[in-house]
């Protein structure tokens, strides 16, 4: 007999996160995200593991490193304002190659903003925020469904290639109610251990590009540091040292896109107007694509849910095989420009935004494409 | 007893600070405090900041941790949460600790988790070139400061001693002997210790205040100094300008992570 969990996405992610295996949970209060915190403050310490509410969010992406270090399955949640405070933390954990799981339900902003509001304004500041060219892998998923699945995947790609992951939510996803089928059959990826003579051991020794790094305490004593570094873990800044080990933090997510990509698509097979959306906001699209069908309009949905890296590839694909793409998100149309980049000379971008708190309904959108369709 | 010079990485040697600096000094007498302890080296873990201070750790033949400006606190208490098995060392600056991580260093305090933190307190921000930190003396010069600084002083001691910490214990480089059993006590305490060394950064401090060579810095700190017996006598005017020197307290209460599995732990399981 299948299983189920009736949860909001917070509650989801949370609950996930402990079956992915969490042992270790740093975070500070922040609307809409706090619920995440509090269902770890009392799921965790029944596992073994620990909770702890820092003084700020800088702490608490820099307490989750610690502990990830030291062995234990990390994560923390926030939303926009905190996540801000967490991006110098964020680029030490790519650059020193520490796994952890960083949660932002967005909000709102920029600043306060409005805590409790709907909006998709973080997207580039999940690529992009920390400073210094990096790799970054971030998931957003639609449903509370989605969340609880995604947040176990999440954890799987930070373990596996040792890669801070940013797990985008909105305050849609985090307070929605929604019903979860549970398998049985889910893959939890484990740390790999190291058991080399400690003699030999070099915490950056690069295996098909990703390192394999001892927890602390096992008996391998090295250094970590935020330094450009060599494969022994101590700064080394000389020039062909500082290329190769940023070529190498890129290539270790660009060779594996097969596995970190993953994307829904809907009816895109002969679709003339493609629509591009992500989050909860795509579920919109879905009842605007089922509509513009029903009058016969040749309609389809390319969903990233694996948002960054972008899957440029298949987006090519289908954009080439399309007349107009239509790009509908709660911000001020960050996708759209990023999709720029891989646009055939023909297609057509239109861009659907909006930035008042609300999501876009499935009328608005098929309003807004009547004139180009 | 005897094991300091196992816990150095020979190879990285000699040091980055400059010729006549008191890191280095300070760095020997926590290893032979650390030396006393019978800890398995595999389980120490050394973390830092970042500055001239927070350099130690690559030195160290420990797991070692270089982390960002100010945030050395809240990286080892994630570490020490994650495996309370670990004996976890700070090494930290006046102003990566007191100034941009004064926030963790009041909230460590408060709760009592179980790390020694030793602070390189050099009056100034050696790394960056001699600028005016929360330790500078009012009137001191700094690069930020060229005509005297007018900002008061931390106390750090007291600092520490409101906000918790349950051991609290200052010295200067120029009586390694007393640093060294102060960082031992420190090591002791299962709970937040908080051990200040005064030291010379006569570079960047000493130069613009008029103390080129090292041994003026250190017999400016000198000049200071004053017991915590002797301190008892003098007044609070009197007091301003001397630097303090003691243990300000030694008075174990639970440790954060030991509470937290006796309360918190025990009571979720029961719930199940």
């Amino acid at each position: 007999m299948s299983e189920s969990l009736f949860l909001q996405g917070n509650e989801a992610c949370a609950v996930a996160s402990i079956r992915a295996g969490l042992r270790f949970y740093g975070g500070y209060p922040i609307t809409p995200s706090s619920e995440v915190a509090e269902v770890c403050s009392v799921e965790l310490p029944k596992i073994g593991g620990r909770f702890i509410q820092m003084e700020d969010e800088i702490a608490s992406i820099a307490t989750i490193i610690g502990a990830s270090l030291a062995g234990a399955k990390s994560m923390t949640a926030t939303s926009g304002p905190g996540f801000s405070l967490m991006q110098e933390a964020l680029g030490y954990a790519i650059i020193a190659e520490i796994p952890i799981v960083v949660v932002n339900v967005q909000r709102g902003g920029p600043s306060t903003g409005h805590p409790t509001g709907c909006a998709q304004g973080d997207l580039m500041q999940a690529r992009w925020g920390t400073h210094g060219d990096h790799p970054i892998i971030s998931i957003y998923p639609e449903s509370v469904s989605e969340v609880y699945y995604e947040t176990i995947r999440a954890f799987n790609l930070a373990e596996k290639y040792r890669q801070p992951v940013v797990f985008l939510m909105d305050e849609i996803l985090a307070h929605m109610r929604e019903s979860i089928p549970l398998h049985d059959n889910i893959e939890i990826v484990e740390r790999k251990k190291y058991n080399v003579d400690p003699k030999d051991y070099k915490p950056y020794a690069i295996e098909n590009d990703v390192p394999t790094m001892a927890d602390f305490g096992a008996g391998y004593r090295f250094h970590v540091t935020g330094l450009y570094h060599d494969e022994t873990g101590f700064p080394d800044v000389s020039g062909k040292r500082i290329q190769s080990t940023i070529d190498r933090l890129h290539r270790k997510i660009e060779n594996n896109l097969n596995d970190i990509c993953k994307w829904e698509e809907v009816q895109t097979n002969d679709a003339e107007i493609l629509f591009l959306a992500v989050g909860p906001q795509a579920r919109a699209v879905k009842m605007a694509v089922k509509t513009l069908r029903a009058r016969g309009v040749k309609a389809g949905l390319f969903r990233p849910i694996t948002v960054w890296p972008f899957p440029e590839e298949r987006f090519t694909q289908l954009a080439a095989k399309a007349k107009t793409l239509v790009v509908t998100e709660m911000n001020k149309g960050q996708m759209a420009s990023e999709v720029r980049k891989y646009k055939t000379p023909n297609l057509k971008i239109h861009s659907i935004t909006k930035v008042d708190s609300k999501m876009i309904s499935p009328d608005e959108i098929i309003e807004q494409i009547e004139g180009v369709c | 007893m005897g094991n300091e010079q196992n816990y150095f990485r020979k190879e990285r040697l000699p040091y980055i600070w400059c010729p006549g600096c008191g890191n280095g000094t300070v760095l020997s007498c926590a290893t032979k405090a650390i030396g006393t302890m019978d800890w398995d080296q595999n389980k120490i873990v050394a973390v830092s900041g970042i500055g001239c201070s927070s350099r130690s750790t690559g030195y160290l033949d420990f797991n070692t941790l270089h982390t960002l400006h100010g945030r050395a606190l809240p990286f080892a208490t994630g570490v020490k949460m994650a495996n309370p098995e670990l004996n976890v060392v700070v090494f930290t600056g006046d102003g990566d600790c007191t100034a941009i991580g004064g926030n963790h260093f009041m909230n460590d305090s408060r709760r009592n988790i179980d790390l020694t933190v030793i602070l390189f307190n050099t009056n100034i921000y050696g790394m960056t070139g001699g600028q005016y930190s929360p330790t500078t003396p009012v009137g001191y010069r700094a690069t930020t400061a060229q005509y005297g600084n007018i900002e008061p002083p931390f106390d750090i001691v007291n600092l520490a001693i409101g906000a918790g910490a349950t051991f609290v214990a200052r010295t200067t480089v120029a009586n390694p002997k007393e640093l060294q059993s102060m960082i031992e006590l420190g090591l002791r305490n299962k709970g937040f210790s908080l051990i200040e060394v005064v030291a010379n950064c006569h570079e960047q401090f000493g130069r613009i205040n008029d103390m080129k060579k090292p041994v003026e810095v250190i017999q400016w700190i000198r000049n200071q100094v004053v017991s915590i017996e002797d301190a008892k006598s003098l007044s609070a005017e009197e007091l301003q300008s001397k630097v303090v020197t003691g243990v300000f307290r030694n008075e174990p209460r639970p440790e954060y992570v030991e509470t937290y599995d006796r309360t918190i732990m025990s009571a979720a399981l029961k719930q199940g």
